[in-house]
């Protein structure tokens, strides 16, 4: 969008000009970043965490900002297939990284990402503000299970074992901890997460 | 061919724009030039702005303003008192906004809100809640318009007379909504045209545009707003906020389209809050469990800048037959942020208390519990004497017994340091209803169309509103279309009290059926602008009804115990509803699940607390305010009934968006106690609380 596309008028696509008194405009860099398959050169002001960038500056709003401290997983994105609470990186320091968002996961009817059909089906939100986040961090905690990470519901015999973890119930709960719905829809997404890795 | 659509399960209509991302909410509109809006909070807990110096703030790179009480705009005239942010200097609590800090960016508004430096004078303050404060006295009117104060026959007497009594003190903290959405507002003035459009986080619309109409002296007509998709409310985005005044300042201020979204920390102190509520429950019996005598006497407190009193004591004027009784408020103002609507106002904490009581009663009397509350059902409403226009509590008790397996789980039990044991309490909510309109279109195409300022705020509204339509007409769901949320749409109420399906549905249902009456008496196809008919409900669904209307449900909770940490954890949550007609099974589901989570949460979890130096709440983050996570809800059943009630709307419908919250935390309590044969009165349930009751 840096080259140009971005419909906003340009106050350097982020850069922030000078204050009036002559004050120096803060300090910014070039940024690239690859967002759903596409790659953005952006010039970012340092502040700029990488949740508005994606939401401010690529428009790509599916990630929402809950709290903008890292305490309800609103704005969970993949960044290099790990989930990210994006809210608590500044886009500075993700240069060159590989992202995917709620959008990156599936946009049309026809391409949806299993997650999101289960979602669909199980009902698995109601406001659906907390469920970009939801889903991405599924992705991601489906992907660490596969890899054999542990939680703490990981029984201790599993924990020497390096093969993936088996995803129960009481292992989703666990892993997604940290994405908050005050909807209450945890049971029906503990059911979409299993419908996917059953 | 009869379509049967109406109580089927039908998946949600804007599901697939939810799990995609495309779902719009108010901070997600970025009109070209938009500016980014951040607001300055009082430091002090009481006393007066003396001066803002703006000049650092202003002297940061892209800052566009700052707005001051000495500088802002002057409004007009608002009901709500908390709306009219920096018209003067008072400082009513900390947290009320004092300045506003305008910037091309959010990151330039976030530091030039930092760096405006306000001076104050502090006054004294008084923030601590006690029920024995001298200021507390008797409002005329509790939240809801119930009288605060209602007495039958002589309580007092009939106590000192019963053979059984319990007279029981329950605390309720102050509660966040803490939706997962942070109130945002993006605002648009066009000065040539003179229109204000607003992308606003609201329940409703309608009262958000009539609001700003008469605080920026406009006629209804220049104001449009949009509340298309809103990240859950509870409560907390009912009527319009300080936010959204401060947005349109804004953009008006600038001449730019402006973005403000609330910091998650605001939250507590400017959108309202659950008032913390000291309850003191009385009891009298038989030995045979006839209830004789009940009081419930509740103080709560309020702010300074407008009265809002938790209407607590309620319910114990619907539950039970109980010939002398007393339910009353006392409420006391204080320097307090001003607290406001949470997910089922005045049910939650009272029947929380009530049935909480109830509990220890039966336990004073050796009967169980579900069998209590069943030997005291009334056969009409126990305060105004009307006849319910339906009423199955004891259905819902006896069905959830059932598939609980209550009888087989009364005996508490330990496994190895935890202690087991299952609990009970029932639930009610009022059915309240709104006037509404509505206007439904015959497309030329076969199609057709549906218009109605509802909103949608996760509760399924336009999905089961498209059933109501599909219904009346006699066609297929998918050929209707509903548009809600945008204040163009034939004016609606808000979305609260559980009353949006009822009050909404009923205008959508005689727009619809006005319209097939229309289409009846025509031959050939339809003119190619289509057919239309409205519909306005200001004559039926404004009449008070002759009947006592209200759901009632009935909770059954398993707990855990540790006794080492003190954790205590649900194991199985359920509950059976008799919410009238259910409209659409899946939508429904969530919503009473989603209650009940939110009821786990005020049962283990949640709570604030004002800090009395400095007079804010000290748990205002979502890091110190615990609400229930993934891990720790477990599987949770709801069920219901089957009710058919011809008293409510062309549905038969009852709200059913926060009875789920009534009974679950006394449920949960109540299996603490069964669990530990100790008794905890102050929520919620947490560690240290545990430890010191098993001490
Ligand atoms: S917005 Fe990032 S964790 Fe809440
Ligand atoms: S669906 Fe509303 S917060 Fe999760």
């Amino acid at each position: 969008m840096a080259d140009g596309s971005d419909p906003r008028p340009d106050p350097g696509a982020g850069a922030v000009p000078p204050g009036p008194g002559g004050a120096a405009a803060p300090p910014a860099s070039r940024v690239t970043l690859k967002v759903n398959g596409t790659e953005h050169d952006l010039r970012l002001d340092h502040r700029v965490t990488l949740l508005d960038a994606l939401r401010g500056h690529l428009l790509l709003t599916g990630a929402k900002k809950g709290c903008d401290h890292g305490q309800c997983g609103a704005c969970t994105v993949l960044a290099d297939g790990r989930r990210v609470n994006s809210c608590l990186l500044l886009a500075v320091t993700q240069d060159g990284a590989d992202i995917t968002t709620v959008e990156g996961l599936g946009s049309t009817a026809g391409d949806l990402h299993p997650l999101q059909r289960a979602f669909l089906e199980r009902d698995a939100f109601q406001c659906g503000f907390c469920t970009p986040g939801q889903l991405c961090s599924a992705v991601g905690a489906i992907a660490e299970a596969a890899a054999g990470h542990p939680s703490h519901a990981t029984g201790a015999d599993a924990l020497t074992d390096p093969g993936p973890v088996t995803l129960t119930a009481e292992e989703v709960r666990e892993r997604m901890s940290g994405n908050l719905c005050r909807c209450g829809a945890y049971p029906r997404i503990v059911d979409a997460v299993r419908d996917v890795t059953a | 061919m009869r379509h049967v659509v109406l109580g089927t399960a039908v998946g949600r209509a804007e599901g697939p724009e939810k799990v995609t991302g495309a779902a719009r909410y108010a901070g997600d509109h970025a009109p070209a030039g938009c500016a980014h809006a951040w607001p300055v909070a009082a430091t002090v807990p009481r006393g007066r702005v003396t001066a803002v110096d703006a000049a650092a703030a202003l002297a940061l790179p892209g800052v566009l303003a700052v707005l001051t009480p000495h500088n802002a705009p002057r409004l007009g005239p608002s009901d709500d008192p908390t709306l009219q942010v920096l018209q003067d200097a008072g400082v009513p609590h900390r947290g009320w906004y004092v300045a506003l800090a305008v910037a091309e960016t959010p990151e330039a508004a976030r530091a030039a809100a930092s760096a405006v430096v306000v001076t104050y004078e502090a006054a004294g303050h008084d923030v601590g809640f006690r029920a024995d404060h001298p200021g507390a006295y008797t409002p005329e009117e509790a939240n809801g318009g119930h009288p605060a104060h209602r007495e039958h026959g002589d309580p007092d007497a009939a106590l000192a007379a019963a053979a059984v009594r319990v007279d029981c003190s329950y605390a309720v903290a102050p509660l966040h909504n803490h939706p997962m959405e942070p109130h945002a507002a993006t605002a648009l003035w066009d000065e040539a045209g003179g229109h204000l459009t607003v992308y606003d986080s609201s329940q409703g619309s309608g009262p958000v545009r009539a609001a700003l109409a008469s605080l920026f002296g406009l006629p209804e007509d220049r104001v449009t707003v949009v509340s298309e998709h809103v990240g859950g409310g509870f409560g907390c985005k009912g009527t319009p906020r300080p936010h959204v005044v401060l947005a349109v300042m804004a953009a008006r201020h600038t001449g730019r389209p402006v973005t403000l979204a609330l910091p998650r920390r605001h939250l507590p102190a400017v959108v309202g809050h659950r008032a913390p509520t000291l309850h003191r429950v009385r009891l009298g019996a038989r030995s045979d469990g006839t209830l004789t005598a009940l009081t419930h006497e509740v103080t709560t407190h309020t702010s300074r800048v407008r009265e809002f009193v938790e209407q607590a004591a309620v319910p114990g004027r619907v539950m039970y037959a109980v010939p002398d009784s007393r339910t009353t408020h006392r409420v006391v103002a204080l320097d307090v942020p001003t607290p406001s609507w949470m997910r089922a106002p005045g049910e939650a904490p009272g029947m929380y208390a009530l049935e909480s009581a109830m509990d220890e009663l039966a336990d004073a009397l050796g009967i169980d519990p579900v069998e209590l509350r069943v030997r005291n059902e009334p056969a009409t409403e126990p305060d105004s004497g009307r006849p319910f226009s339906s009423r199955h509590l004891v259905e819902c008790l006896r069905e959830g017994a059932d598939r609980f397996g209550w009888a087989s789980l009364r005996t508490p039990r330990r496994e190895g340091t935890v202690l087991c044991g299952t609990g009970v309490a029932a639930a009610t909510y009022p059915v309240l209803i709104s006037p509404s309109t509505a206007r439904a279109h015959a497309l030329a195409d076969g199609r057709f169309h549906v218009e109605v300022n509802a909103t949608d705020i996760g509760t399924g509204a336009r999905t089961v509103l498209a059933q109501v339509a599909a219904d009346a007409l006699g066609v297929p769901l998918d050929a209707v279309t509903v548009a809600v949320g945008h204040t163009g749409l034939p004016s609606a109420s808000l979305a609260g009290g559980s009353s949006g399906t009822g009050s909404w549905g009923w205008a959508v249902h005689d727009a619809c059926a006005a319209l097939t009456a229309r289409m009846a008496g025509r031959h050939g196809p339809l003119p190619g602008g289509g057919l239309s008919a409205s519909a306005d409900t200001a004559g039926s669904a404004g009449q008070k009804s002759p009947y006592s209307r209200h759901a009632f449900g009935a909770h059954f909770a398993d707990v855990r115990v540790d006794t080492v940490t003190g954790e205590v954890r649900v194991a199985r949550l359920l509950g059976v509803f008799a919410a009238g007609r259910i409209l659409n099974p899946v939508t429904a589901r969530s919503q009473f699940v989603g209650a009940m989570v939110m009821g786990v949460g005020m049962a283990l979890t949640e709570h604030s607390s004002v800090d009395p130096v400095h007079g804010d709440f000290a748990e205002s983050d979502l890091a110190s305010y615990h609400v229930p996570v993934h891990a720790d809800v477990p599987d949770i059943e709801a069920h219901w009934i089957d009710e058919h009630d011809k008293h409510l709307n062309p549905m038969g419908s009852k709200g059913i968006g926060e009875i789920g919250i009534v009974g679950t935390a006394a449920a949960i309590g109540n299996a603490f106690r069964h669990a530990t044969g100790r008794r905890l009165r102050s929520l919620p349930l947490t560690p240290d609380r545990v430890l010191d009751v098993l001490a």
